[in-house]
């Protein structure tokens, strides 16, 4: 079957058969490996992108077919060219990331939910990401990582370094 | 943060290796693409124990598009590579059913195909004929050898080994003419690591025809030699690679069945081939942990003082023995039992069984069964202070290890280097307020509600190890560096080990940098390459900082010594003239006459004089001594009457691993190791009904804790060095997950003693201590 989706701003047409799951499309037709499968069951959460600017979606739990003529970003779509997105930088400066397996799905979780919520409690933040498993981190560092990110992103433009 | 030029052991510094995993741009396994590969899918088993009648490919090959090559375990047989040794040693493992299957979910045949929907629908397609079997689904069914699970095996039983330490009649002695002792089994439940990459590999023979593995390995040199043992082909054709991995914690070390039939596929087909395991077949058939019933007995005075301490253990090994330990210690360094502790006297033994279900027994964030001794001890000595009525705290002060003992010789044969255990005791009372505590219980107590104060104040052994005592496959368990300094006073270092998330990319270049007065930021760090890096035993059992670490530091001591040489020449004195200080070499008692070893690297290639070209060092460590990190940690519990919910209110971890390389990547492994403490304490379990049937193949049903149910984390250190080591460091990724389940379990029964109930098998789920409080009840009616 043939497919238009657009990823990170690029059109991707692909023939797909239909049992093709998104996220096996963004990493085998589109060579995106960022977005990663670590469970059967859409558990674990490494697969989440985000889906028409906002909606993020575990991409293991929906066939290419369904993302047909849909916007999606993934981890690679996340930097401003050389510029790290704040969630990246916050990741990165809270030490968020041991393995970094989880870690795409994490940021693109925690972008759909500061995009619904941008000024969290810690609370909030622990429930938004309770679909996304990570073994290595303990999730407090990645709280802080979204926190730290949510109060960049509060920032008028302008004023963010 | 520091990027200048010297001081870079114990700062904070950011890692080096976050960029690529934050923009996506990691490089594991599954995301490598070879042109024309094959993807490989196993047929398993459904049955725990069945005799394989048949094996039925034809409708596979003809009728599925795509499927390319189907092998059987009679296949595999006839070229020699039927079984697979495991790293322990005594055993050897089926790579595919031969003749019989021994657990649920075995590998049976192996399919190879097109595309991974073309393997999949062809390994559907592989029609098997079984003749089941009696099951025998636990140790104590297996101890009676009623059912033969292993006729392979020259030995005609299901005991595989009976292992001992200590002086048992001096122990057994000393237990009965204690005037207090207490007694408990405790059941360190099978669980599993379950990191969220799962293990595969993707294998092809290249142009030169050398072998090329890239696989999920823990222990790259390790699978080389052990390749090249199994299959024949020469060591120097085989190239093993460990890409970027998805969390290791230890399922990542033993070799796979799916390893070896992607390699023969490849063989066979000529072209490359990626095996890629499901979350069920990752769950159900790769090295699960623990599974230890363990008889605890200590004994001690009436005013508290321990006197002996025996442990008889009865060990589920599954169907294979692949428990990947060191080949003298088939139950690992369970010896460590006597923990903080100083028993004049103890026993410790352990008798391993077959059974029908997954082979393993792997070291999960664990040195070889140090978590299982840790849980032992620990829980033991609080089921000891309920009996004498002590308060936990106390008793543990009253039988620590004092630090005047140090280097201090324990009754099961180790050397603890060092460790101050009161005074990491006492940081931890301080810090949680201890006393106020218990004066918040015990006015709880009074109104009967359920809060818990738990401690664990474990010690670990770490560093496997010194190549008197430890082997894998013979393969002594030193670690390596090697670092070459270039030109401009950057550098690459390579070392045996392998991160999967901890850091190393950023800790080796801080050790380099260090010693020799240069920017970390300029180290690059390389691992996992076998072509590249120098032969080492890779990274568990909290073993790289141990032993690679030590390697690094003394490879750039030699570069320091070579540079020294070069420095005398440009300062125009002699060698001995010349001292390092302050990061920079200097001529003795004239600080203004001084040399960089950026420059000194430059002269290096440019202005040596009569000395040897370039600046580089290799150093092959192999230890003296085991390390021993200890800790103290407290948790707080509160349990719900009604309902049997335990809360998690508070949790400090005071940890003591010698000298800290990196604070931030310390607290992060604390972090993580806490939550595996925490998931092994109230969530993960591997179970297995009467019939041998995997209950918790996928997510759903082994659960593991998101942020919602994590507690948040409390830390802080004491720091007390190794002697030995050549920074003082001693490892600090497994602590966490050692120490912290006993001070769980601990905390829920303290909170459940007003009850009566004396202990709770983990994991301690909401129904089990709902059951007890109603038992309880029960009872007082």
């Amino acid at each position: 079957m043939k497919v238009k989706v657009t990823v990170n701003g690029v059109a991707y047409e692909r023939d797909v058969k239909p049992r093709t799951l998104l996220a096996y499309f963004l990493r085998e037709a589109c060579g995106l490996t960022g977005t990663h499968v670590g469970c059967d069951t859409s558990n674990c959460g490494c697969c989440v992108v985000v889906m028409d600017g906002g909606r993020a979606v575990k991409s293991c739990t929906m066939f290419a077919v369904q993302a047909d003529g849909h916007q999606i970003m993934t981890v690679e779509g996340l930097a401003n060219g050389a510029t790290l997105h704040p969630l990246q930088q916050g990741f990165w400066d809270q030490h968020g990331l041991q393995c970094g397996y989880c870690t795409p799905g994490m940021m693109l979780t925690a972008y759909a939910l500061l995009k619904h919520n941008p000024n969290p409690s810690e609370a909030d933040i622990r429930e938004g990401l309770a679909g996304n498993l990570c073994r290595c981190t303990g999730y407090q560092n990645i709280v802080k990582a979204v926190q730290q990110a949510a109060e960049k992103m509060r920032e008028p433009v302008s004023a963010r370094s | 943060m520091s990027t200048e030029a010297g001081h870079a052991v114990g700062v904070a510094m950011k890692r080096k290796e976050d960029p690529r995993f934050i923009q996506g741009k990691g490089n594991y396994v599954d995301d490598l693409t070879i042109p024309g590969m094959l993807y490989l899918a196993l047929v398993r088993s459904p049955y725990p124990h069945a005799e394989i009648k048949k094996i039925d490919i034809a409708d596979a090959m003809k009728k599925v598009p795509g499927v390319k090559a189907i092998i059987t375990g009679k296949d595999l047989e006839a070229a020699g590579l039927g079984w697979l040794p495991t790293f322990h040693g005594f055993d050897k493992q089926m790579v595919l059913g031969i003749g019989k299957v021994l657990f649920q979910y075995q590998e049976v045949a192996a399919v190879f195909a097109e595309s991974r929907e073309a393997a999949a629908d062809g390994a559907e397609a592989v029609q098997v004929e079984y003749a089941p079997l009696p099951v025998v689904a636990d140790p104590f069914t297996s101890k009676t050898d009623q059912v033969l699970l292993r006729p392979d095996r020259e030995q005609k039983t299901n005991h595989i080994f009976h292992w001992e330490v200590g002086d048992k009649d001096a122990t057994m002695r000393a237990l009965s003419s204690s005037p207090r002792r207490i007694k408990e089994r405790l059941w360190f439940q099978r669980c599993h690591p379950a990191p969220l990459e799962p293990c595969g590999c993707v294998a092809y023979f290249d142009t030169m025809g050398r072998l090329q593995f890239h696989v999920t390995s823990q222990a790259p040199h390790v699978y080389r030699t052990a390749l090249a043992l199994v299959t024949g082909i020469p060591e120097d054709k085989i190239h093993v690679v460990s890409p970027d991995i998805g969390g290791g914690f230890g399922n990542k070390v033993p070799v796979y069945p799916g390893y070896v039939c992607a390699i023969v596929g490849a063989l066979k087909i000529g072209r490359a081939v990626k095996w890629i395991e499901s979350r069920t077949e990752n769950l159900t058939s790769t090295g699960f942990a623990r599974d230890y019933h363990m008889d605890v007995e200590i004994g001690a005075t009436e005013d508290g003082r321990v006197t002996a301490l025996h442990v008889a253990t009865t060990a589920d090994h599954g169907a294979f023995d692949a428990a990947a330990d060191p080949s003298k210690y088939p139950a690992g360094i369970f010896g460590i039992v006597t923990g903080s502790y100083a028993f004049p006297v103890a026993h410790a033994e352990v008798d391993a069984y077959f059974t029908n279900k997954a082979p393993g027994g792997i070291a999960y964030r664990c040195s070889f069964r140090v978590t299982e001794a840790s849980y032992a001890i620990e829980r033991g000595m609080d089921i000891l202070a309920d009996e004498l009525g002590m308060d936990a705290a106390e008793l543990r002060r009253k039988n620590f290890i004092r630090k005047d003992q140090f280097p201090y010789p324990s009754a099961l044969g180790f050397t603890y280097d060092s460790g101050d255990y009161h005074k990491t005791l006492d940081t931890a009372l301080d810090a949680i307020g201890y006393k106020q505590l218990l004066e918040e219980q015990a006015e709880k107590r009074a109104r009967g509600e359920l809060m818990g104060i738990g401690l664990s104040t474990f010690t670990e052994v770490v560093g496997a190890g010194p190549s008197k005592h430890f082997d894998i496959l013979g393969i002594k368990m030193f670690d390596s560096a090697e670092i070459r300094i270039h030109p401009t006073g950057a550098g690459i270092v390579r070392a045996g080990t392998k991160s999967q998330g901890q850091g190393h990319e950023t800790t080796w270049a801080q050790i380099v940098a260090e010693e020799l007065g240069l920017d970390p930021q300029t180290i690059m760090v390389e691992e996992g390459d076998t072509d590249t890096a120098p032969y080492g035993l890779g990274t568990y059992a909290s073993r790289s900082t141990p032993t690679a670490g030590a390697a690094i530091a003394m490879a750039a001591r030699r570069i320091r010594e070579k540079a020294r040489k070069i420095a005398a020449h440009l300062l125009e004195v002699g060698e001995t003239d010349v001292e390092w200080k302050d990061y920079k070499f200097q001529v003795k008692g004239v600080p203004s006459k001084t040399v960089t070893m950026k420059e000194v690297a430059f002269a290096a290639y440019t202005n040596m004089a009569q000395n040897e070209p370039g600046l580089e060092a290799t150093f092959y460590y192999d230890p003296p001594n085991m390390t021993y990190p200890n800790g103290a940690y407290v948790a707080v519990v509160d349990v719900d009457r009604e309902t049997g919910e335990v809360k998690v209110r508070r949790f400090l971890a005071v940890d003591d691993c010698g000298t800290i390389i990196n604070p931030m990547v310390v607290e992060g492994q604390i972090h993580g190791g806490l939550t595996e403490g925490f998931a092994i304490a109230f969530m993960q379990e591997i179970q297995y009904d009467g019939d041998g049937n995997n209950l918790n193949t996928n997510f759903t049903d082994y659960l593991l804790p998101t942020s919602l149910e994590t507690p948040h984390w409390e830390t802080a250190k004491t720091i007390t060095p190794s002697p030995h080591h050549p920074i003082g460091a001693k490892g600090v990724g497994e602590s966490p997950n050692v120490g912290s389940p006993a001070a769980f379990v601990n905390a829920v029964i303290d909170a459940l003693s007003p009850l009566g109930v004396r202990h709770i098998d983990m994991p301690i789920t909401r129904d089990k201590v709902w059951s007890a409080i109603r038992a309880a009840e029960d009872r007082k009616k």
